[in-house]
């Protein structure tokens, strides 16, 4: 059996791009939440000088993350930001002072077992690099690691434009050795694989070069066939396993784990510092030299391109990520994000949205859906409001990565009206549960 | 400030749209409309013209009165219009011609919704009914000038079921004998079919069951397989008129079950039925039941199951 997926371009303008390092921006603002759950607790008041990898956030809750300043300054205020997902989130602005000292909280962290791993982890502030964000210790933290047979690094980059991750791997892989080697270590998992996309030969190149120094690191070459790097689609094309709806990587024996995400675990047991600096590719029509930089986490998109080159043009759509998954940001000074591996700037060519037309029961959005929904019925049943029928639909298996709205000859909001009908049909169950 | 848009996901779009997958089909029509020029002279290029015009205008003028926005852009009604003339013999007058166009138009697509609601195919459909209302000039087969086969006023088919007269297998793939003015030319058919499949406009499955259901049947019944499938409106129906999306399913199996069933109801009516030809019949017969195929074989999601 094989996964249906879509054939989109691949735009990689900057695999070749080593990234510079960008300028430290005179202000940087920080959100207490660039991860999935609980926000973090702001510990710095204003008027407070804080130095580079210094902890201004601390985890609050068990599934939350660290969060450390990325410059030497003094905190100018406490403020308010509202987050991708319409919530009020705090966060911390900060004045540099250009010195970048820093902070003697930095220590290569004391490893011994599984426990102090995730600890260390833990307070890295490390969250799932490849946009996610999902705090990796939580991850890793696996109740029975007997149960584990498998780690699959994500390293299939399946977004157009983005090159990060290929990054990683040509200018990191001791880093990655290194992770590799901590996990199998402490988590006593036996098998590694790396599951790359075909379109970035460099990279497998360089994964291969790294397997033939450990027996139990794989490289898996992936078609470029959209999404390869969905969680349940990278589980089933190299290890041939299905994720049952609603389940985890972990019910069918494996850890899936972002490559940039692993590197930077390796390179935190050496130098301990926490995440405060992100590769990032600057690419779409509205830039004028696409390339990768390495910005420190909270420079504004402004301040970001200002001191990468510049625009062409005026943008007319911004993006934090990819262009398929991608999300469009409101304003310019919205910061730089822990799980940002891409900002898009997109003309207003790029960017204008496709004309709408009636849908002509082609069936494309059927064939090239990786998990075999049918969008197109799925939009008649919310129109119609008939959630039992979304239900049996299995709209909730829909990881949206918008293969059925790229390919739809008619251009309707297939993508988009799953995820309102996903929404839909929680409040479905949750009130039918209200009545049992 | 500037303004940003902010949308949700996807940002990007492929570039196929519906305009363009009917410029395919039209172009995969261009062979065998030249074809039959060829073989029935500029009379056919006429009626062509004169029933994608009047689906045209019968769209435009529907959508107007009835406040609907236009899709004349989307070109589905020239897809109509040509598929709806290759159904009519070069004889028709053209005022019966524009009576079929406004018919396919009017009542069978847009008072059911427009492009993607219709249950049934508006040409096999409008052929049906000018059978029906015109008998005597919808079954008056023009023969053409330059043919060599001593075969006059009648089609393959017809001469076949009569057993009077013998018809070379060259004849039938240059379309050089009586017949509706775009069926007839096999070749030119075929390679419209190819060019469909190469664009992914169409997919294998409902030509194959269609058209191998037909020639099975033939073996078995003892007919002439080539005879049979490269007569009539076997082909034209096969690639252009059984797949048309809106009235076809949309699932792989559910296509091989729908062409099968296409290819069985063909056969019964050649075989057993008192006229000479059912493709428009078998594809009119099987949209009725689309939508229950669909529900039948509708794609299982991939749940996966849970880990014992």
């Amino acid at each position: 059996m094989k996964l249906h997926g879509t054939r989109v371009p691949h735009f990689k303008n900057t695999a070749d791009c080593i990234p510079e390092r960008l300028p430290v921006p005179q202000t940087v603002r920080i959100p207490m939440s660039m991860h999935i759950g609980i926000p973090a607790r702001a510990i710095v008041k204003t008027g407070d000088t804080v130095k580079v990898g210094q902890l201004i956030g601390e985890a609050d809750g068990f599934l939350s993350s660290n969060i450390h300043s990325s410059v030497s300054g003094k905190v100018l205020k406490i403020d308010e930001t509202t987050n991708a997902g319409g919530l009020k989130i705090p966060c911390v602005i900060i004045n540099s002072d250009g010195k970048q000292e820093l902070s003697d909280q930095i220590q290569p962290p004391d490893v011994t077992d599984f426990k102090s791993l995730i600890t260390a982890v833990k307070k890295s502030g490390v969250v799932g690099l490849g946009g996610a964000g999902f705090p990796s210790f939580a991850k890793l933290h696996v109740h029975d690691l007997s149960k584990i047979d498998a780690v699959i690094i994500n390293a299939a980059e399946c977004e157009p434009y983005i090159t990060s991750d290929t990054r990683t791997m040509l200018d990191k892989s001791d880093y990655i050795f290194d992770g590799i080697q901590t996990l199998k270590k402490y988590m006593g998992i036996k098998r590694f694989i790396i599951g790359i996309e075909k379109n970035k030969p460099k990279a497998v190149t360089e994964m291969k070069k790294l397997a033939e120094k450990d027996d139990s690191v794989e490289v898996h070459v992936l078609p470029s066939i959209y999404p390869q790097g969905g969680e349940k689609v990278l589980v089933f094309n190299t290890i041939n396993r299905i994720i049952p709806k609603g389940g985890l990587p972990i019910d069918v024996g494996a850890v899936v784990i972002n490559i940039t995400t692993l590197a930077f675990i390796g390179e935190y047991l050496k130098t301990g510092i926490p995440l405060i600096e992100k590769c990032i590719t600057i690419d779409g029509s509205a830039v004028k030299s696409p390339k990768n930089v390495i910005a420190p986490i909270g420079i504004s998109i402004n301040d970001l391109i200002e001191s990468a080159g510049g625009l062409k043009t005026q943008p007319a759509k911004v993006l934090y990520g990819g262009p398929m998954m991608g999300i469009a940001v409101p304003s310019m000074d919205e910061p730089v994000l822990k799980n940002t591996n891409a900002i898009i700037f997109m003309d207003k060519k790029e960017a204008a949205p496709p004309k709408t037309t009636p849908c002509i029961n082609c069936g494309s959005c059927l064939d090239h859906c990786p998990f075999r929904l049918d969008p197109r019925s799925i939009s008649i049943a919310y129109d119609l409001k008939q959630y039992a029928e979304l239900k049996s639909l299995c709209v909730d298996l829909c990881m949206e990565c918008g293969c059925c709205s790229y390919v739809c000859p008619a251009n309707r909001p297939l993508v988009q009206t799953n995820k309102l009908a996903k929404i839909k049909l929680r409040e479905y169950l949750g009130s039918i549960k209200e009545i049992e | 400030m500037e303004k940003l848009t902010v949308s949700v996901s996807p940002h990007f779009s492929g570039r196929r749209t519906t305009q363009n997958i009917m410029l395919d089909v039209i172009i995969a029509l261009i062979p065998a409309l030249i074809a039959s020029v060829i073989i029935f002279g500029w009379r056919s290029l006429l009626i062509t013209s004169v029933c994608v015009s009047a689906c045209l205008l019968s769209e435009f003028l529907f959508q107007k009165v009835c406040k609907r926005e236009s899709t004349l852009y989307d070109l589905s009604a020239v897809v109509t219009g040509i598929i709806l003339a290759f159904n009519l013999p070069v004889t028709i007058p053209v005022w019966q011609a524009v009576i079929g166009s406004v018919t396919a138009i009017i009542v069978v697509k847009q008072l059911f919704g427009g492009i993607g609601r219709n249950f049934a195919n508006p040409a096999a459909t409008s052929r049906i009914i000018m059978l029906i209302a015109f008998s005597d000039t919808m079954t008056a087969w023009y023969f053409p000038q330059n043919s060599v086969d001593a075969l006059s006023g009648a089609t393959p088919l017809v001469a076949d079921l009569q057993n009077t007269a013998s018809i070379s297998y060259l004849t039938l793939l240059l379309g050089n004998h009586g017949g509706c003015l775009g069926e007839t030319c096999a070749i030119a058919l075929i390679l419209g079919g190819i060019y469909l499949l190469v664009r992914k406009v169409i997919s294998w499955h409902i030509p194959a069951a269609f058209i191998g259901t037909v020639a099975i049947m033939s073996f078995l019944c003892g007919k002439d397989i080539l005879l049979q499938i490269l007569s009539g409106g076997l082909l034209l129906g096969a690639f252009f008129m059984a797949t048309d999306y809106s009235t076809s399913p949309s699932t792989k199996s559910g296509k091989i079950i729908f062409g099968i069933g296409c290819g069985l109801v063909t056969v019964l009516i050649r075989f057993w039925g008192n006229l000479p030809e059912g493709v428009s019949y078998s594809i009119l017969l099987m949209n009725i039941l689309t939508p229950y195929i669909s529900k039948l074989t509708r794609n299982k999601p991939l749940t996966g199951r849970a880990k014992s």
